[in-house]
């Protein structure tokens, strides 16, 4: 295992320590493995708050501050955080507005929540949660545990945030949360496995001339496992399942989101936007704002997904509001 | 089950020898999760059960298993996290300020157990989850209810092994395993496993 640590067991807490030394205008809580915006709680403003497993950086840590998320709670690397964690996150954030959870539907972070929202209520702070399931590479179903939480979870934090900064109230800024999931849609694809450092080797064997179709951002494998492929038919195989699920229709303005899955170099997700771009052209799809870069990541896995969400103005100009985060940040 | 009752001291001896089977066995529940999952079991139940192991005490069955209940929720995570944890509230709640139990009263508290990680995990039969291995262990206690403890426990171990053993060929519908669809056939769930620990822990402490 070649990876940049001291100690596997100490990689979380000391990735904090590294977050806080770096963003001075961020409030690390170690003892909780809470990141806060430093001007927390803001005094009439909604809470926003997420979390999960560590190993998807800059999710969800890198998301916090102005304009964005009021805190972020870090589990251990893929392991949902505890509900004490968001817990006393919820109490540290409520300005008085109520506090929105942000949480990817996945078993472990969903029951961490849920059991976080019932705390919260006993202390007399309004919580509303909203899941995000935008993965199309799994089957929606009510006897499953349905689809996984991925890349539509940046675009939702930076556009609830947004709504939170305009002192939405809270069923407001959770309609808008709402409205980005229902509207995004994703898939990814895997050209390696990933190492989780207290495992020390990677989660699955993948030969060179192969990849894993429909992955997640676990290191787990995928639907299926095919024949390595050109980028231009990756770009076919991900976008289909995308356009036809929504489904995506000529006219639409989207958010085209480009994602590194931490092991990706830029120059290969631009490469892979291009070939993304020609083939939402050719459908009439229109992009009226792009994302491209490593902002939902799974470690190490070489990969990308895409994700499309479809725009109204309103999402629009929220998207474009004012965010200063470590991660993302313009207009400030 | 006539012959017995269980003292505090033999439910903390269950608890203590989970912990060690978990730790026994983390690097097998750790690869069984790699496989269809996330490869994390082993090391957070390890990381949970030894917590559990360092704060362990009360006066009460109540006192002892709600202790450890929300040692595992507050320290595991994930989706054993609460799974276990509210395992253990339940099965505390349920035993309430009793200091012993009787045969019976163990098999009610398994059951309130079971009920609230179905309630928590919305887990079915052969969903492929550790419920698969946990309720027939149940079932079995129940159903040795009028004869031995021993043979009570020993036939509750051996259906939980055997449920284990059945969620290799099913097609997981709840947790990570449930995104492999069809590929998750094949596996042994790594949840039905380390619950399946659980029980032969209590086989091995509690008679």
């Amino acid at each position: 295992m070649n990876k940049l640590i001291n100690d596997p067991a100490d990689v979380v807490a000391e990735a904090l320590l590294g977050i806080e030394a770096a963003h001075p205008d961020l409030r690390v809580d170690h003892q909780h493995k809470i990141v806060y915006r430093g001007d927390a709680p803001r005094r009439g403003k909604v809470g926003l708050i997420s979390g999960g497993g560590s190993g998807h950086e800059p999710l969800h840590g890198g998301f916090v501050g102005p304009g964005m998320l009021d805190a972020a709670c870090c589990g251990e690397v893929f392991t949902s955080p505890v509900p004490e964690q968001m817990l006393e996150a919820t109490k540290a954030v409520d300005g008085g507005a109520g506090v929105l959870h942000i949480v990817k539907n996945y078993t472990g972070d969903v029951m961490n929540f849920e059991m976080a929202a019932e705390l919260a209520a006993e202390t007399g702070v309004e919580v509303l949660s909203v899941v995000t399931d935008d993965d199309v590479a799994v089957q929606d179903s009510t006897w499953t545990a349905g689809r996984r939480g991925v890349g539509a979870t940046v675009l939702l934090e930076k556009i609830a945030g947004a709504a939170a900064e305009q002192e939405r109230t809270l069923k407001e800024v959770a309609d808008v949360a709402r409205e980005v999931n229902a509207n995004a849609r994703s898939m990814g694809i895997a050209l390696t496995s990933c190492t989780v450092p207290a495992n020390g080797k990677p989660t699955f064997e993948l030969g060179d001339s192969e990849m894993e179709v429909g992955v997640g951002i676990h290191g787990e494998p995928g639907r299926r496992r095919v024949p390595l492929a050109p980028a231009r038919e990756i770009a076919d195989l991900l976008l289909e399942p995308i356009l036809a699920d929504l489904p995506f229709s000529r006219g639409d303005r989207v958010i085209t989101f480009v994602n590194g899955l931490g092991g990706t170099p830029l120059i290969e997700l631009y490469l892979m936007y291009n070939e993304v771009a020609k083939i939402l052209s050719a459908h009439g799809i229109e992009t009226a704002r792009s994302l491209v870069g490593p902002y939902i990541t799974s470690l190490d896995m070489a990969g990308c997904s895409v994700t499309l969400l479809r725009a109204s103005d309103e999402l629009l100009q929220l998207w474009d509001a004012p965010v200063r985060t470590p991660a993302l940040r313009w207009g400030i | 089950m006539t012959d017995g009752r269980i003292s505090i001291e033999q439910l903390t001896g269950w608890l203590l020898e989970f912990a060690r089977l978990v730790t026994e066995h983390r690097d097998e529940l750790t690869t069984l999760d790699a496989a269809i999952g996330d490869a994390d079991h082993g090391t957070n139940m390890e990381r949970g059960m030894s917590a559990v192991v360092l704060g362990l005490g009360g006066d009460t069955v109540g006192a002892l298993c709600k202790q450890a209940g929300m040692t595992l929720v507050s320290t595991v995570g994930g989706a054993s996290g609460p799974l276990y944890g509210t395992f253990l509230l339940r099965f505390g709640s349920s035993a309430g300020d009793a200091t012993e139990l009787s045969a019976a009263q163990f098999a009610a508290a398994m059951r309130a157990g079971l009920d609230g990680i179905v309630s928590r995990g919305k887990a079915e039969r052969e969903d492929k989850t550790m419920f698969d291995a946990l309720a027939p262990a149940v079932e079995a206690l129940e159903a040795g209810a009028g004869g031995s403890l021993v043979e009570a426990l020993r036939a509750a171990a051996e259906a939980a092994d055997k449920g284990r053993d059945a969620t290799v060929e099913m097609l997981a519908r709840k947790g990570r395993a449930s995104y492999l669809g069809e590929r998750s056939i094949g596996h042994q769930d790594p949840g039905a496993t380390s619950a399946a620990l659980l029980v032969r822990a209590a086989a091995t402490t509690l008679a």
